[in-house]
């Protein structure tokens, strides 16, 4: 073959891919992933990227969205924080997607945070978080604290009767928010301060022999004692062998975990958690027949029946089907429109419930309490009355109890109620 | 019976059937109560289960205990086909073997899929053991009577009194007497006798436990009027020094247990800092693949452990050897493919290990996924050795000490007495030499590299036990590794034995003052002023590594 041909079909082909691409475009919408699939996280998020696909894979077979097929755009910020504003701003300013899903850490969120409301564009965040946050280009599809965090407390407090609290976290700004509304709500309510020990470990922390003996010792003074988990990851599976190993079951001081779901427990050896609480606003073990459907459309799409589902799984499938609601009522994909409709907008959960867009761009969640069974599985013990509306500012930090969101009548994401001022996105 | 349709009749005729049937298994009227009450916990809810339980108890048939048992530890099951209930032998073992609730026999074995677990909670579970606690008085087993006599020790009413007063009566094992001593005393301090309430106290003191501390004190505390609770000022005098005593004990075992959750920290750091202390410190490479050899050793736990289901005991054993072997040729062949290009080079190998650590990484990763995968704790490895109410150790640690020791002896004895101990010491002395004396130096330094690699692997197998089995366990661990190797001296394997148990032990009595963090950041910063004290570390180094500087 000669040069010159070679060089015809070179260009024929690339003017191929080129006009393909350019056809794909036209009609599809693009709808961005931005979730780590490398990297320390990898093992919660991927989880989440496969749901994204799996619910664009289901809506594009009902005919897609507005006549038109969804198409993911899905990049890997590799579990570096840095890299997931680069990779935002790719998928906002070069991809031009019309809704990105993404995020788990909130350090990994706040990085992208700039990008979203400059490019204005639309994030929908589906993992529990500390709160303290209203962002105009951000829908919070995960528990706030008073969606999960105070719930287990009172749950705690009025059921089992705990008396005296360990607030038990690992050394960042998750456990240290939620454990600082956690203190200041516990006095509120009438806890002393010696009935409160509050304690931090690094990251990954493998030897609990000494943090496990100090909380024996904490909770044997025959008043009911009870542990608040924030450990967040692999610190958890030595933290609950140490428990198991020096004989502290969840009858004399159960742990109730913020950060454990059916995911995590897939990995570890139950036996020895049995009885542990966790709170969360969804469960694998609920039984309603959307959550069934939604479970047997995983397995299919994961193709492996074993594999688990999870609370920010549920609430990734709550922000998919929200986003379709909206844009399906306003015939339109631009974000401008789309965050203006997006407030009021309900759909179903997988528990029997509803999840309404809140004006503070939180939404309505169910919250649960179980306790870990020797499968893996929770065994739902408690459960809120309705639904609770998520509250973007804590009521109980002194900083952050006059401070309002809302998109829809305020146009404000950080408003003080006492200056009547609105001070920008961030508090501070 | 008009209005039946013929498909309600056959349900009818088969309830008929049904109800027949029962009488001819359940023989005597008792044992028809008992299954009856059985019965109800089917679709009983957590707090019915409760009182379902308590009138088992009082039914007074042979079998509660055992139902009871089975119970409390998730092995009463209800056959779905024909919602019967059935005591499981073990969980563990698919398929289950029933027992008969009512007569305690075998009748057969079914799949685990057709049977469905009668549910507890942790209230419920709290009320079954005390419940059973009291039939487990009389067991054989010291320990079971033990917990039995602590249980009941918290609710004391005449009837568990009584109880304990037979049991004292036959009581031969002196701890389990020690046990109902203080018990009794317990129960006697709320007697109206004031002698008797003193003899009590004398008693008490003795304990190491802080329930009885705390039920001591109460006797010091005052009311809101300012005037004391206990009236007595004989009784608030003993109790004092009683607590005084109590305190002074538990605190004396508390430090004991702080030296020992050091000493095992330390057993950790020196497992994991031994295999590099032969690579590093022997050899002079830097072998950044180090952690991702502990993690290989860590996997091979786990497939020993798939692959001989039911034996998890035995797998762990298993596994050492398996883990020496599988790290062990990782290591030699890593060393012949790769670092014995770019001996005398540390910059070059630190990055072609590092690379190494990444591609080990990635294969884990494409062959058992990101996810962590789970490594069962055999039976003999969970749980806490008591010594007394104040002191107990876990059996995990305290293997893993044990353990670290004879690895250490091991790699010692191989250094002193054999063949190939001597050629590893002659070649990191003087290469040249050893090579003119006939020694096959390439060989020796792929069995050295091999040896550090295998006991990383190891190391592993301990790991397994104590943290997550997934793709990132060596990253967290193999800057500890450093920090032993070079604090113990470079080159010698005393001094990572002593570098790391020191550590260890540093560390752990830092944590209780200032924190897991704040410990471990001082552990470091100490560590680099010691550096600058002693570059070369506790033990300066003699070998290859020295010959260099």
């Amino acid at each position: 073959m000669k040069r010159s041909t070679m060089f015809i079909l070179a260009g024929l082909l690339a003017m191929g891919i080129a006009s393909t691409k350019d056809a794909a475009a036209q009609d599809t919408i693009k709808v961005g992933v931005l979730h780590s699939l490398s990297g320390t996280m990898a093992i919660s998020e991927t989880t989440l990227k496969d749901t994204v696909l799996m619910m664009i894979d289901a809506q594009n077979k009902k005919g897609g969205v507005l006549g038109k097929k969804l198409e993911a755009v899905v990049v890997d910020p590799a579990s570096n924080w840095p890299l997931f504003a680069e990779k935002a701003a790719q998928l906002l300013e070069k991809d031009k997607v019309a809704v990105v899903f993404g995020c788990w850490t909130s350090v990994s969120r706040k990085s992208v945070l700039p990008v979203f409301e400059k490019d204005n564009g639309l994030l929908f965040y589906p993992v529990q978080y500390e709160g303290e946050e209203s962002s105009r280009n951000v829908i919070y599809t995960g528990a706030a604290p008073n969606q999960q965090a105070i719930p287990a407390v009172d749950y705690l407090m009025k059921e089992v009767g705990v008396k005296r609290w360990v607030l038990e976290g690992t050394d960042y700004v998750y456990p240290r928010t939620t454990n600082k509304i956690l203190e200041a709500y516990l006095l509120a309510k009438g806890v002393k301060p010696a009935d409160i020990s509050i304690n931090y470990t690094p990251f990954g922390n493998s030897d609990w022999q000494t943090r496990v003996a100090a909380i024996k010792k904490f909770g044997s003074t025959g008043r009911k004692t009870a542990v608040v988990s924030t450990i967040n990851g692999d610190a958890n599976v030595p933290f609950y062998k140490e428990l198991g190993n020096q004989k502290i079951s969840a009858e004399d001081i159960p742990v109730v975990a913020f950060s454990v779901g059916e995911e995590e427990l897939s990995g570890l050896d139950a036996k020895p958690l049995v009885g542990q609480l966790a709170a969360w606003n969804y469960f694998e073990s609920i039984n309603t027949p959307a959550n069934k459907a939604f479970i047997d459309q995983w397995h299919a799409f994961i193709k492996n029946p074993k594999r688990t589902t999870n609370d920010p799984m549920e609430a990734t499938y709550i922000g998919f089907n929200l986003w379709v609601k909206a844009v399906t009522a306003i015939k339109t994909t631009d974000p401008t429109k789309v965050i203006a409709a997006l407030p009021g907008i309900e759909t179903p959960n997988l528990t029997g419930g509803t999840a309404k867009v809140l004006p503070n761009h939180h939404i309505t969640k169910p919250v649960y309490i179980g306790e870990v069974k020797a499968d893996g599985q929770f065994n739902v013990v408690w459960k809120s009355a309705g639904e609770v509306p998520g509250d973007a500012w804590s009521d109980f930090l002194p900083g952050s109890k006059d401070i309002e969101a809302d998109w829809v009548t305020l146009k404000c994401g950080n408003y003080n109620k006492v200056t009547k001022v609105c001070s920008g996105q961030n508090f501070k | 019976m008009r209005h039946l349709s013929s498909g309600g009749l056959w349900l009818f005729m088969l309830l008929l059937a049904l109800g027949g049937l029962l009488p001819v298994e359940a023989q005597s009227p008792k044992d028809a109560a008992f299954l009856s009450t059985l019965n109800e916990l089917r679709d009983a809810s957590y707090s019915d289960k409760a009182s379902i339980a308590e009138r088992l108890s009082e039914s007074g048939h042979p079998s509660v205990r055992a139902v009871l048992t089975a119970l409390l530890e998730d092995r009463l099951y209800v056959r779905n086909g024909d919602q019967k209930i059935f005591i499981v032998r073990t969980t563990d073992a698919d398929p289950l073997t029933l027992v008969d609730p009512v007569s305690l026999k075998s009748v057969g074995s079914v799949a685990a899929d057709s049977m469905t677990l009668v549910g507890t909670n942790n209230g419920l579970r709290h009320t079954l053991r005390m419940t059973v606690a009291h039939f487990s008085l009389g067991s054989s087993d010291t320990d079971a009577r033990l917990d039995a006599v602590h249980e009941m020790s918290l609710s004391l009413d005449d009837e568990t009194v009584a109880l304990l007063h037979k049991r004292l009566e036959v009581e031969t094992n002196s701890r389990v007497r020690k046990a109902i001593d203080t018990a009794l005393a317990l129960a006697a301090l709320d007697g109206p006798d004031g002698s008797g309430r003193l003899t009590a106290i004398a008693t008490l003191s003795k304990s190491e436990s802080q329930d009885v501390r705390n039920r001591l004190a109460l006797l010091l505390d005052k009311s809101p009027d300012g005037s004391f609770v206990e009236g007595d000022p004989g009784v608030r005098t003993a109790a004092a020094s009683a607590v005084a005593s109590i305190d002074r004990w538990r605190n004396f075992y508390s430090g004991i247990q702080t030296l020992f959750f050091g000493l095992s920290l330390g057993s950790v750091l020196v497992l994991i800092a031994i295999g590099l202390a032969i690579t590093f410190g022997v050899m002079g490479v830097i072998n950044m693949a180090h952690g991702e050899l502990m993690m290989l050793g860590a996997y091979t736990t786990y497939v020993v452990q798939t692959a001989m289901p039911g034996h998890i005991g035995i797998s762990i054993l298993v596994a050492i050897p398996a883990a020496f072997i599988v790290s062990g040729l990782m290591g030699v062949l890593m060393e012949r493919t790769i670092i014995r290009h770019l001996y005398g080079r540390p910059l070059e190998t630190l990055l072609a290990t590092f690379g190494v650590s990444l591609l080990l990484q990635q294969m884990v990763r494409s062959i058992f996924t990101a996810l962590n995968r789970s490594v069962v704790t055999p039976d003999w490895m969970s749980g806490e050795l008591k010594l007394n109410d104040a002191l107990s150790v876990t059996y995990n640690r305290l293997y893993i000490v044990i353990f670290t020791l004879i690895v250490f002896s091991v790699i010692m004895a191989v250094f002193k007495r054999t063949r190939l101990g001597l050629d590893i010491r002659a070649v990191s002395q003087n290469r040249a030499m050893a090579k003119a004396m006939g020694i096959r130096t390439e060989w020796v330094d792929a069995m050295t590299f091999g040896l550090g690699a295998g006991i990383a692997g190891v190391a592993g197998v301990a790991l397994s036990q104590l943290t997550n089995v997934g793709p990132d366990l060596g990253q967290s661990y193999i800057i500890d590794s450093f920090m032993v190797v070079v604090f113990g001296g470079v080159g010698n394997l005393w001094g990572s034995l002593i570098g790391g148990i020191s550590m260890g032990v540093i560390n752990k009595l830092l944590e209780p003052w200032v924190g897991a963090v704040l410990a471990k950041i001082f552990v470091l910063v100490a560590l680099i002023l010691f550096i600058q004290v002693r570059p070369r570390g506790l033990f300066p180094p003699r070998g290859r590594a020295s010959e260099d500087k």
